[in-house]
């Protein structure tokens, strides 16, 4: 079973592993963006670790909850309101429980995505986040390690296709070739999740 | 109008030039609409290009006078941060909308039209009208 602890950890490592990749993440994002993903992201998940310290949010949810709140107030460019809603929906999914098991964080995960594609308008293979985060929450039922392999592909295959949301967009056949920022961050988010559950022996 | 009271009208761009100006130009162009409550909300807090949250939100508090807030964006984060503190519930005030519209030309038809003393409804649409004008 998962505590309140155990997402408190997931959201600090996921921010020191923003921290470590924040160059390779706006390397990336100036190719097909506006070179600010790393920055932005770092300055978000920043906030989220400041926050957790102040505030310990004594269960999952309230952890999730908090965590998207700081993310789309401090951000400042699309991914600070599409990772917010991504954890606050989550967040909501997750209810009160003290504790929740994997099959529970795997189906709060599914209402984030769904929430993401809602408030973007993205779908699979649009060359987004969504290409990591969908075939995590896929493979999820089938174990952490296995989460982090399907973001991880999913980032990879980003690579060939045509950017179809957001600022990569405008540059059509030009956006093909370069591996998705946001895709990039969301496997390292995943990355940290299975990280945290490993050093926990789960 | 309820009571006499205006609607509020935000503005949100990546930029706070734009921003800021694109107020100033609706407001000259509506004439008598200094009734109006016009709020710009344009950059990040710490005055680059981006989106911020607080801004936003400070904005339409300070444009509600409880007859409801158009919020007119330009694009990407300005939009979809909108959107996500309309999901939150609680961080814009009752009545805020976002509006569909183009942001230059939509801010105009959004003050001329809230100057004439319209409800949110007819505001929202005047400034969604304003993408039917072609220029060609």
């Amino acid at each position: 079973m998962l505590d309140a602890d155990f997402f408190r950890r997931w959201m600090r490592t996921a921010a020191a592993s923003v921290d470590r990749e924040a160059e390779r993440l706006t390397a990336l994002d100036s190719a097909i963006g506006d070179a600010d993903h790393g920055s932005n992201l770092r300055r978000g998940f920043t906030a989220v670790a400041t926050a957790l310290e102040k505030e310990a949010p004594d269960t999952p949810g309230g952890v999730l909850i908090l965590a998207g709140r700081q993310l789309i107030s401090t951000v400042g460019g699309a991914s600070g309101p599409l990772y917010g809603t991504l954890l606050r929906r989550a967040g909501k999914a997750l209810g009160d429980a003290a504790e929740v098991d994997e099959e529970e964080l795997a189906a709060a995960l599914r209402a984030g995505v769904e929430g993401v594609m809602a408030l973007g308008g993205a779908a699979p293979g649009d060359k987004t986040m969504i290409d990591a985060l969908m075939p995590a929450v896929d493979a999820l039922g089938t174990g952490f390690g296995a989460a982090r392999a399907a973001a991880e592909e999913g980032a990879a295959a980003t690579v060939p296709l045509r950017a179809r949301k957001g600022r990569a967009s405008y540059l059509g056949e030009r956006s093909v070739g370069h591996q998705d920022p946001g895709a990039t961050s969301s496997a390292l988010l995943i990355a940290a999740l299975a990280e945290t559950a490993e050093a926990d022996g789960e | 109008m309820s009571e006499d009271r205006p609607v509020g009208i935000v503005l949100v761009s990546h930029s706070a030039q734009v921003a800021a100006s694109v107020a100033e130009l609706a407001k000259g162009l509506a004439g008598g609409a200094s009734a109006v409550p016009v709020a710009p909300a344009g950059g990040t807090e710490g005055g680059g290009l981006g989106t911020s949250a607080e801004l936003i939100s400070a904005a339409a508090a300070s444009v509600d006078r409880g007859a409801g807030v158009a919020v007119l964006t330009d694009l990407g984060s300005a939009v979809l941060t909108v959107k996500a503190l309309l999901a939150e519930g609680d961080e814009l005030p009752e009545g805020t909308r976002l509006v569909d519209a183009p942001f230059v030309e939509g801010a105009v038809a959004a003050v001329v039209t809230a100057a004439a003393g319209a409800d949110l409804d007819a505001v929202e649409a005047a400034a969604a009208e304003a993408y039917g004008y072609r220029k060609v």
